[in-house]
């Protein structure tokens, strides 16, 4: 669904990617961990082609997205939802219009018909549909990451989910929503996600399958209990503050 | 070597500029055509300006009115003093002052807003939704100045000519006839001309640096702030700039007409 084969990337001249290579397959979910700057926003934002690498290749839906034009990317960013950290919901406009923006901006359908999908996908995401009128900043820090979810998935059905940091800062309540409506997406829509974060105890909550970034490069691709055993000591590093309590965790 | 890092930095600056402009230009004439946004920005640029151009031009008419007058008196030549309002108001003070004025509260509008969604992310949101946020923010703004501007600019040069009529009655005690039959004779269309393209140029100057610096604002809140800061001075300059080559330039050309 989504690969990445030696994709390298840099901002100026400091390097953030090198030579990254992995994969995602059809309805699975990756975490990608790694410390602040380590390269874990900017492999979203290379799937969602809002940046391009400077070598390798990005494969999105079985297509090569590396040098495609413009108008291949926005014939293909109606599959990939993304959620922004801290949501980047539209703040001159309220969860509704937030909501359904993507059937404003490029559907013929009608206001009501846009309601409609409106409501139903604040339902799904566990949300009451009286948030509809409400501006964004009225909303707590919780409820807006799980709009922007909704509106990710509200455009069309996603093929593929990209979350940057969905639980950063919440409280462990608005965290296990996140958490389940990740999973509720994978169950129910299939869709193939790639998580980015650096809450671990979390991330064992969505799957099995983990990358670890470290100064933009991968020091370890693989499943939870192998991550467990510090493969790396970069990995090791990273990990030995949460042991415990991710050895508590039930797996995902 | 520091005066050399400057002189790189503003050749960088201006080229990032240059290509930023014909991105724009290039999607001006081109489909999806976001109307509501534009009416919306001609609205809030145009009409929300309207207050602040009335007041700059009574005050600033007023004031050069007062000056004139004094000086013409001295060589007997006060009934002038409408020929002297309208030359120096339509030609010069009126297109500037509008310019500057909507340059201090639209640019530094314009970029803080487009700078606070870049760092928010909501700019590439708009790009993950298939959106061209040039298309979607700039566009719009762009055709709100470019048409706003020239109408703010003949509201400004008219309040001034009165605030000067009222300093030519109540003050320095000209008729109303002598001061109006002086404004009306150097109504021409020279002078017409120069005072409309202008504001035309300036919309187009305020618009695109305005929101080139908020697109490109990096840095969190305090980016915001210094990207509004700079983007408010390099219009004011800019207009500056523009205005005295537009005068070297252009009015020669149009001294029979003027």
């Amino acid at each position: 669904m989504i690969r990445f084969e030696n994709v390298s990337f840099r901002y100026g001249a400091s390097p953030v990617l090198k030579n990254v290579s992995f994969h995602v397959n059809p309805g699975e979910t990756v975490v990608v961990f790694g410390v602040s700057g380590s390269g874990k926003s900017t492999i979203l934002k290379l799937v969602s082609g809002l940046i391009r690498p400077e070598s390798g290749r990005v494969i999105v839906n079985g297509q090569d997205m590396t040098d495609a034009s413009e108008s291949e990317w926005q014939r293909i960013r109606p599959k990939v939802g993304f959620v922004f950290q801290g949501g980047a919901l539209f703040d001159s406009m309220t969860v509704g219009e937030n909501v359904g923006y993507y059937l404003l901006e490029h559907t013929d359908k009608s206001l009501a018909e846009i309601e409609a999908v409106v409501r139903e996908t604040l339902r799904f995401m566990n949300l009451s549909e009286d948030l509809i009128d409400l501006l964004p900043d009225s909303l707590s820090g919780g409820m807006q990451r799980r709009v922007a979810i909704g509106r990710a998935v509200a455009a069309v059905d996603p093929l593929i989910m990209l979350y940057d940091e969905p639980t950063t800062g919440l409280d462990p309540i608005s965290t296990k929503a996140i958490s389940e409506m990740i999973l509720k997406l994978r169950d129910v829509k299939k869709v193939s996600s790639i998580v980015v974060t650096h809450e671990i105890a979390d991330a064992f909550e969505v799957t099995d399958h983990f990358v670890v970034l470290y100064d933009g490069e991968i020091v370890f691709d693989g499943r939870g209990a192998e991550m467990l055993k510090c493969p790396n000591p970069h990995v090791c590093e990273f990990l030995t503050p949460f042991l415990d309590s991710v050895r508590a965790l039930p797996q995902a | 070597m520091a005066l050399l890092n400057i002189l790189k930095r503003f050749a960088w600056d201006t080229q990032e500029l240059a290509k930023y402009s014909l991105k724009l230009f290039k999607r001006l004439f081109t489909r999806p055509f976001y109307f509501v946004e534009t009416v919306e920005q001609m609205y809030y640029l145009g009409v929300g300006s309207l207050f602040l151009v009335v007041l700059t031009g009574t005050f600033a008419g007023q004031g050069l009115a007062l000056q004139f007058s004094i000086e013409l008196a001295d060589f007997g030549s006060k009934n002038y003093l409408g020929r002297v309002m309208m030359i120096s108001i339509v030609r010069e003070l009126g297109p500037v002052l509008t310019g500057l004025m909507v340059a201090a509260r639209v640019a530094a509008g314009i970029t803080a807003e487009l700078g606070s969604m870049k760092s928010s992310e909501q700019i590439d949101a708009l790009t993950a939704f298939g959106v061209d946020p040039i298309r979607k923010l700039a566009v719009p703004r762009f055709w709100a100045l470019f048409v706003m501007l020239p109408v703010l600019t003949i509201v400004c040069d008219f309040v001034a000519i009165v605030g000067g009529y009222i300093i030519a009655i109540y003050i320095a005690h000209i008729s109303g006839s002598a001061y109006w039959t002086n404004v009306i004779h150097k109504l021409t269309l020279g002078n017409i001309i120069v005072g409309i393209v202008k504001p035309f140029i300036y919309a187009v100057v305020i618009s695109t640096i305005s929101t080139h610096m908020g697109f490109s604002t990096e840095g969190g809140t305090k980016g915001v702030g210094r990207s509004t800061t700079d983007s408010v001075v390099a219009c004011s300059i800019t207009i500056l700039f523009v205005n005295f080559m537009f005068t070297r330039l252009i009015s020669p050309l149009l001294k029979g007409i003027m």
